[in-house]
């Protein structure tokens, strides 16, 4: 099946030839093919549902490649209490010859992700389950609560990891 | 929209069902509950929270039990969503398989990990 999908894919079957319902009078519909990332996408004015959609997808491929770090801020801060001293070192001091704010700012990323995705995911839950939360005006006011709880948790949280209180 | 179903059924492609959308939203929603019950041991702990405190959270043996099913749910929802950006944003049948094969390494090396990490604490 797999050799298939390649073959498929290789080789897509040419699309069919226009029948005599279009017939010459007709204008040529203009064609829209894939759109340039960098020409067409930059011209697009999102709504706040969608920078809430695409972060939510940002924010998780984040903790998937962060993943290994973040297995092993949970392998040193819990295993012993000689490790726990190293896990608070790597942010204090620093790890692998980088200093412990780029660690930090790397924990704030996180940070971030979490919180972004934590939120817009209930969200998700919340229009999977209510049928009231199925509109524009809601739609947009989630978003908007969304983008300010997870930004305004993240700058609370960050204060916190860099000492400011 | 091309034909995807049947002998022409794209073998990278989705399971054109509800069972992974379900899945990834059951595993959420447990997660965001362990989320908060690992939280509420932090808040209402006494005192500053040291390692006592921290891997006192996770000493005992049901917790381990329900961290394990965590992980388990952490996994398979990581899956889902990662092979849905690679579903979205690269059509290469062979690369987008092989980004597949990476992600399912990537996590269950991560899951042995996080496990033995638990279960040796």
């Amino acid at each position: 099946m797999a050799a298939y999908a390649v073959f498929t894919y290789l080789h897509p079957r040419k699309p069919k030839k226009m029948t005599e319902l279009a017939s010459k009078q007709r204008p040529k519909r203009p064609e829209f093919r894939n759109i340039n990332a960098f020409k067409d996408l930059t011209t697009y004015r999102l709504p706040l549902a969608g920078f809430v959609s695409i972060l939510h997808r940002i924010s998780g491929a984040i903790m998937f490649l962060l993943m290994p770090f973040i297995i092993w801020m949970f392998d040193t801060s819990i295993s012993s209490e000689i490790s726990f001293e190293k896990f608070k070192a790597a942010f204090n001091v620093g790890m692998l010859g980088l200093p412990g704010v780029l660690w930090k700012l790397v924990a704030l990323a996180l940070i971030w992700a979490y919180l972004h995705h934590f939120i817009a995911g209930l969200r998700h839950l919340w229009m999977d389950i209510s049928h009231a939360a199925i509109n524009l005006q809601f739609g947009k006011s989630s978003a908007i609560a969304t983008l300010a709880l997870s930004i305004g948790l993240t700058f609370v949280l960050g204060a916190k990891l860099f000492g400011l209180y | 929209m091309s034909v995807n179903f049947g002998a022409k059924r794209l073998a990278v492609g989705a399971h054109y069902g509800l069972r992974d959308w379900l899945g990834q939203s059951v595993t959420a929603a447990l997660m965001a509950l362990f989320t908060l019950l690992v939280l509420a041991q932090l808040v209402f702990s006494k005192g500053p929270i040291g390692y006592d405190q921290w891997a006192g959270i996770f000493s005992s043996q049901w917790m381990k039990a329900l961290t394990f099913t965590i992980i388990i749910a952490l996994l398979f929802h990581v899956w889902v969503g990662m092979r849905n950006i690679w579903m979205d944003y690269i059509k290469p049948v062979w690369l987008r398989l092989s980004l597949q094969v990476f992600t399912i390494v990537w996590l269950v090396a991560c899951g042995g990990w996080a496990i033995q990490v638990l279960w040796r604490l």
